[in-house]
């Protein structure tokens, strides 16, 4: 779910398709190469500044223990870095709340990206009152703040006796994944030449041999896109987790570190690591596939 | 497609029949339209979340409508929505033509500037949490005076550190839309502009800002939008307080609902964030111009 929620609410269509963000263009603003662009390089450095000073705060801060944290400068880093912070998390189930949130991840993706795709070619490639409907339907749900049904979802979950399961969360985040992932992916197989699935067709193909042989591996680098996407929300999603699950049980990570920061309250090194622990994974990944998460997170908004 | 192809037109017109949506529409029926449905319902009725719900005309509007409190969310929601904006789509914007240039150092910079990207509001809210703490936080640490500040706890600076940290989190995302936009600029008018002597201010004035046209108003209806769905990063930064001074509306919804236990003066709140939403979406495609919902449904 969009945790940022936040950034789910898209209701603006993109244009075109992702342009890989990263993708090297040495020569776009060749004028700066001749002259250096003073200003800008000094507010870049400045905002530099900006990002790193909390991340390395958190950094040096998780590897102190506590008296240091309270006798130290707390912008220096620590004269016996210790790992103990780490070690106190670890031994606080966080495992458990990781696997959940890769179950919670996974589950909800995969079943998101399923349906998405089925209903993508559907709208790109069907005609007629129904299908405009289901993609005006879609369209509306990326312009309306979703968050503000949770009063309802709760009543559903709990009539349903899915409180407090992973269930819980995995439902509702499908259903919230579907406008993205639908617009994104139909915008990409639309680009798809008609004539590929016309001689296909001819060949006796039904649609959905033509699914997944033909329109699955054109549009591959939008699956994998819109699946980083909705993993990343998911995997940060706070609301869900806060209103449909209650015990350790069910715990997913970014519910962990608020707890964490009750539990441990004044132990502010060992909450510190739990968030260093907790991005971890994220971290791992933007490391060894950077541009696939860049484009990830910005899913066809780039123009 | 052409409508002299040799294919037989039985064929030809044979689209896939729409069971294939089905799938994607039940799922977003029962989860999104039906709640969207069951908010309106709800705010008619009084339901403490736990016994019976009961039917109460507009029992939980009187209530909502008349409390001080959601005039103030209101307030604080329109002050933040504001303010994020006047922050974050300039700062964007730079960042986004910035990072577009080729050069080395600007691409390594870059590389830092997405990790915010990284982490959850949570996270993010914890370690800021950690670090405006007057005792033990920034402040002390670079010792500089005006830095030592109980950043959360007064209400006049609370908000605009909110602000900032919602900045903090955000502008990444957003200098990569605008990094993609000016990448598609073509260099060709660059160099037309430069054979003109046009100096660097006057190429973006009179070509960055007006081609990334499209660009500016994605970015900004996602960040107004988006703007009503701040929740989580102010809920573990804030919890709304001091006072009500960053209680924006999803919060007091929240609190209104989950922990006030009044459902249906929170369901009330959901439908006036909803409306609003939309209202905003609607609007800000209007002042786009015009709609580009044509050319992305043709064919649909």
């Amino acid at each position: 779910m969009a945790s940022t929620t936040s950034t789910t609410q898209l209701p603006v269509p993109p244009a075109a398709p992702v342009r890989t963000a990263a993708a090297p263009r040495p020569d776009v603003r060749r004028a700066s190469r001749f002259r250096p662009n003073l200003l800008g390089g000094l507010g870049g450095w400045l905002w530099l500044g900006v990002i790193i000073l909390p991340i390395y705060y958190v950094v040096i801060t998780s590897l102190k223990n506590q008296a240091g944290f309270f006798a130290s400068n707390p912008m220096l880093p620590p004269a016996e870095p210790t790992l103990d912070n780490y070690k106190l998390v670890l031994e606080n189930d966080f495992v458990r709340y990781f696997t959940n949130s890769v179950v919670v991840t996974l589950g909800t993706v995969i079943p998101a990206l399923f349906v998405s795709f089925m209903a993508a070619y559907a709208i790109v490639r069907g005609k007629g009152r129904f299908v405009n409907w289901t993609n005006n339907l879609f369209l509306l749900g990326l312009a309306i703040p979703l968050h503000a049904t949770i009063i309802p979802i709760y009543w559903m979950i709990t009539r349903a006796h899915l409180y407090d399961t992973l269930l819980a969360l995995i439902l509702p985040s499908i259903a919230f994944a579907i406008p993205v992932s639908v617009l994104i992916l139909s915008n990409f197989m639309r680009d798809v030449p008609n004539e590929l699935f016309e001689s296909m067709r001819l060949d006796g193909c039904s649609d959905w041999a033509m699914l997944w042989r033909l329109a699955l591996p054109m549009t591959k680098p939008a699956v994998i896109t819109v699946g980083i996407y909705n993993a990343l929300h998911v995997w940060n999603g706070f609301l869900f987790p806060l209103i449909l699950t209650q015990s350790p049980g069910t715990r997913v990570l970014p519910l962990s570190l608020w707890t964490f920061q009750g539990e441990f309250s004044v132990n502010i090194p060992a909450v510190l690591a739990s968030v260093v622990l907790a991005t971890l994974p994220l971290l791992v990944l933007y490391v060894v596939a950077r541009r696939q998460l860049i484009s990830g997170l910005t899913a066809g908004f780039s123009k | 497609m052409a409508a002299n192809s040799s294919v037989p037109r039985a064929v030809r017109d044979a689209g896939p029949s729409g069971w294939l949506a089905v799938p994607a529409l039940v799922f977003f029926l029962v989860f999104a339209v039906v709640p969207l449905a069951g908010v309106v319902f709800l705010s008619f009725t009084s339901w403490d979340g736990l016994r019976e719900i009961r039917l109460d005309g507009l029992g939980s509007w009187a209530t909502v409508l008349t409390d001080p409190v959601t005039g103030n969310a209101l307030l604080v929601t329109a002050k933040i929505m504001f303010f994020s904006f006047m922050v974050q789509a300039p700062v964007s914007l730079l960042l986004g033509v910035f990072t577009a240039g080729g050069q080395k150092y600007r691409a390594a910079l870059a590389v830092l500037y997405f990790l915010p990207l990284l982490l959850s509001s949570a996270a993010v809210a914890i370690a800021f949490k950690a670090l405006l703490d007057p005792n033990f936080g920034l402040g002390p640490g670079l010792q500089v005076p005006i830095l030592i500040q109980d950043w959360l706890g007064n209400s006049d600076l609370v908000l605009f550190v909110v602000v900032f940290v919602i900045a903090w989190q955000f502008v990444p995302f957003h200098t990569l839309i605008y990094q993609g936009g000016v990448r598609q600029i073509p260099t060709s008018l660059y160099e037309a502009a430069e054979i003109d002597g046009a100096g660097r201010v006057r190429q973006f004035l009179n070509i960055t800002l007006p081609q990334l046209k499209y660009t500016i108003i994605t970015s900004s209806t996602l960040m107004v939008v988006g703007s009503l769905a701040y929740f989580d990063l102010i809920f573990v930064l804030t919890g709304g307080g001091p006072g009500y001074s960053t209680r924006l509306l999803p919060l007091h919804m929240y609190l209104t609902g989950f922990k006030a236990n009044d459902m249906g003066a929170a369901s009330a709140l959901g439908v006036i964030l909803i409306v609003i939403g939309l209202g905003l979406a609607l609007l800000l495609q209007r002042l786009g111009g015009k709609n580009r919902n044509a050319s992305q449904l043709e064919g649909a």
